[in-house]
């Protein structure tokens, strides 16, 4: 198999995918997923996954784009709910609590349950107000002392503060690109989420925003529990500690990330990571 | 030949031009089977031939049409005695009319009438006659040398192609530059004619009087008989009716615009749209006595159940239904602008856990803003411009009131009765109509100018 090029094996249907080899399961489990399928129509981009993300751990989503690591995450937070075709079954849980039960509050998840997106999105507002945005529609803050204090430290654990704090009025929209991303993480972070999924933080950056931003996600999960999708081997391979990579909307394989990417067992896994490190 | 003939004859020329051309630039490639040697293909060695022979000849038509009177009055008048050419202007232009009048006209008239007016008659004939045979002359003519000068250029290496692709791109331009003249000739002449106006009665006055009534200005024996044209009244009639057309369109466009592209299901919303559409499709007269003759009697009647007093022909009414006419305009204009808001800030609230009416009211309506403020002032521009509606139900009265439930008048009502009926041209009266239109063509023009300018530059912000 290994003398197969990278496209030959990564399209190929000769491979069978029975299963998920490695360990999906987490001993202190943050949120855990059992047999996910995800339909767009008749489509299915989800085929049956299971696997747990561990508490104040990162968890890195990697695989051949269209494989459905975006799916999966969005399903984390039911951000997929806005996609009317988009059908989600399966059973999935943060802390013994089904996500998608009828009695959920989806915008309530969503608070716990926070999400980054790839291309930096902050709202055409002030960096402060950025900042302030979840938790004045929350009600975290009772008056303005308060509010400060949630805008600067969370500006502060985002790194941002140092870079900002003489112009807070100042439009969110005209920082930097890597600025901006992390005035995204700094918003999310003012709900005080648990969980903070992050697809492709970086990708849309250059290697010094990335390397920070690479740093920040690191000193980020000593609170939160962090799942990331990226494209980038390296980037996975530095700030994860577990693994999963998807092939096909299948989840192949899933393990410690040093396992993973040392050592892999699948020979899908094998083929990508060796593709992609030459 | 008369003109129409003469372009008849002109375009079959072409036609059969376009066919010469072919078979000479076969010709030229030595044969049909050796037509692969051209440059250019056969077809457009026809097509360049037929435009040869067809546009040099259309543009002398049309240009020969411009300038026919006047050569030909020209040369009449000179043909007469010296007391006639000796009179002054308006007196020669009845001259000349009479003379026109009587070259129509049957044996016995121009037995009774006056024998040098006759003489000239037969003069003007003459000359007409020559210069129309004149005219198909040079057409033919300037037809025929022009096909034989492009013939003549034909080789294997003709580039035909390019020379029809810039005869093609220069008639485009033409065309456009029509169109661009054609605005500033309405423009100009809308301003010679308030310049006239305003020669009459002062600007000032104009802009700042408070009483309108033309009326006066009819009976030159009466005191006063230069009337009223103080426009106040009028532009707050405009005013009052625009603003409550807004308070209906402006809400109710705006929600259903948020309703369409933010909550309902594309089922409802591929009824919805079309459904909309028909609306901005109903024509403005079918409104206007929609207002006349059910909204405005029923504002009345429910007026006077309350007990207020309520002209049988209120602004309101006019207002209200010329609102529910714009509603298509501002929902379709907003809908575009919150669709044109990235996905990404939408996602971003939401994932922040914001619910979805809070994010259309902190996200979405501020990032959209300058689009919905364009399609305001576009939707202000309309109503301010729309004549069917209120000439039908607002009333003629030029009272200066903010009562809505009193009738005003607008600036197009009193256009449009400045102008119909017989009027006689040249008086304030029938100049102020020009006056009016000027000044609603500044204002609709700023409204428009600002509106594109806001919307570009919230187009500049996302792209
Ligand atoms: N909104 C959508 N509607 C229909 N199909 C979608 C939609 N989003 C994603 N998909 C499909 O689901 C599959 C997985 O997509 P995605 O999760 O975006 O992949 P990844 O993030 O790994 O590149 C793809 O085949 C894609 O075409
Ligand atoms: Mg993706």
């Amino acid at each position: 198999m290994s003398d197969l090029s990278i496209t030959e094996a990564l399209t190929s249907d000769d491979i069978v995918i029975e299963g998920t080899v490695g360990t999906t399961t987490a001993e202190d489990a943050k949120m855990s997923m059992r047999n996910v399928n995800v339909f767009y129509g008749d489509k299915q981009a989800i085929k049956n996954v299971s696997l747990d993300l561990a508490r104040n751990q990162v968890t890195a989503l990697i695989g051949p784009s269209g494989c459905g690591k975006s799916t999966f995450l969005r399903c984390l937070n039911r951000m997929n709910d806005t996609i009317p075709i988009c059908r989600v079954e399966g059973e999935l849980k943060l802390e013994e609590q089904d996500i998608y039960a009828k009695k959920l509050d989806p915008v309530l998840l969503r608070a716990r349950v926070g999400m980054v997106f790839q291309k930096p999105n902050p709202f055409p507002k002030s960096i402060y107000d950025n900042v302030a945005y979840g938790p004045r529609i929350h009600g975290l803050a009772a008056n303005r002392a308060e509010l400060d204090e949630i805008v600067v430290s969370s500006l502060q654990k985002a790194g941002l503060f140092g870079e900002v704090k003489d112009r807070l009025d100042a439009p969110g929209t005209g920082l930097s690109g890597g600025q901006q991303q992390r005035l995204c993480i700094a918003r999310t972070i003012a709900v005080s989420p648990e969980v903070i999924l992050m697809d492709e933080p970086a990708s849309a950056l250059d290697p010094i925003a990335t390397a920070v931003i690479e740093e920040l996600i690191d000193e980020l999960k000593e609170k939160y529990t962090i799942a990331i999708v990226t494209h980038s081997m390296q980037q996975a391979a530095r700030v994860s500690q577990a693994t999963a990579y998807f092939h096909m909307g299948h989840l192949v394989e899933m393990g410690k990330t040093e396992q993973i990417f040392t050592n892999p067992t699948h020979e899908l896994t094998e083929n990508y990571i060796t593709g992609r490190f030459g | 030949m008369t003109s129409s003939t003469l372009i008849f004859v002109v375009l079959f020329l072409a036609l059969f031009s376009y066919w010469y051309g072919i078979q000479r630039s076969i010709k030229v490639a030595g044969g049909a089977t050796q037509v692969k040697k051209l440059v250019s293909l056969p077809r457009q060695f026809g097509l360049l031939t037929a435009m040869w022979c067809g546009l040099p000849a259309l543009i002398f038509l049309l240009v020969w049409t411009f300038f026919e009177s006047t050569v030909i009055e020209a040369l009449l008048v000179q043909s007469l005695s010296v007391e006639v050419q000796q009179l002054d202007q308006s007196a020669l232009g009845l001259y000349l009319n009479d003379v026109r009048l009587l070259s129509d006209s049957s044996a016995e008239v121009l037995q009774k009438a006056d024998p040098d007016k006759v003489f000239a008659a037969e003069k003007l004939l003459e000359i007409n006659r020559d210069a129309a045979w004149l005219k198909s002359g040079l057409v033919l003519i300037l037809c025929l040398s022009c096909v034989a000068f492009i013939i003549s250029r034909f080789a294997v290496d003709f580039r035909a192609r390019v020379y029809l692709e810039k005869i093609i791109m220069r008639v485009l331009l033409a065309c456009s530059i029509i169109a661009i003249l054609t605005t500033v000739g309405i423009v100009m002449s809308v301003l010679f004619e308030s310049i006239q106006f305003f020669s009459s009665v002062p600007p000032w006055e104009f802009l700042f009087g408070l009483e309108w009534s033309p009326q006066m200005a009819l009976r030159a024996d009466q005191v006063g008989s230069s009337g009223a044209f103080g426009a106040v009244p009028l532009f707050a009639g405009t005013i009052l009716i625009t603003i409550i057309a807004m308070c209906m369109a402006v809400p109710v466009g705006l929600m259903t615009a948020i309703y369409l592209s933010q909550y309902a299901s594309e089922r409802l919303r591929s009824y919805a749209k079309p459904m909309l559409e028909v609306l901005a499709g109903i024509p403005t007269v079918v409104y206007g006595f929609f207002a006349a003759l059910t909204v405005a009697p029923f504002i009345r009647d429910t007026g006077e159940a309350l007990g207020l007093s309520v002209a049988s022909e209120s602004a309101l009414a006019a207002g209200l239904v010329m609102g529910v006419m714009i509603i298509p305009f501002v929902s379709s204009l907003s809908d575009d602008a919150i669709n044109a808001v990235p996905t990404a800030l939408k996602e971003g609230s939401l994932g922040m856990g914001a619910t979805q009416s809070e994010t259309i009211k902190q996200v979405l309506l501020p990032a959209a803003l300058p689009g919905i403020v364009g399609a305001f002032l576009l939707a202000v521009s309309r109503a301010v411009g729309e004549t069917m509606i209120v000439v039908m139900a607002a009333g003629m009265a030029a009272n200066l009131t903010a009562n809505p439930l009193d009738s005003v008048t607008t600036v197009t009502v009193q256009i449009v009765k400045l102008l119909t009926g017989d009027q006689e041209f040249n008086t304030p009266k029938t100049l102020a109509a020009f006056a009016l239109g000027l000044m609603l063509f500044v204002t609709t023009l700023a409204l428009n100018v600002a509106a594109l300018k806001v919307v570009r530059k919230y187009r500049e912000q996302y792209d």
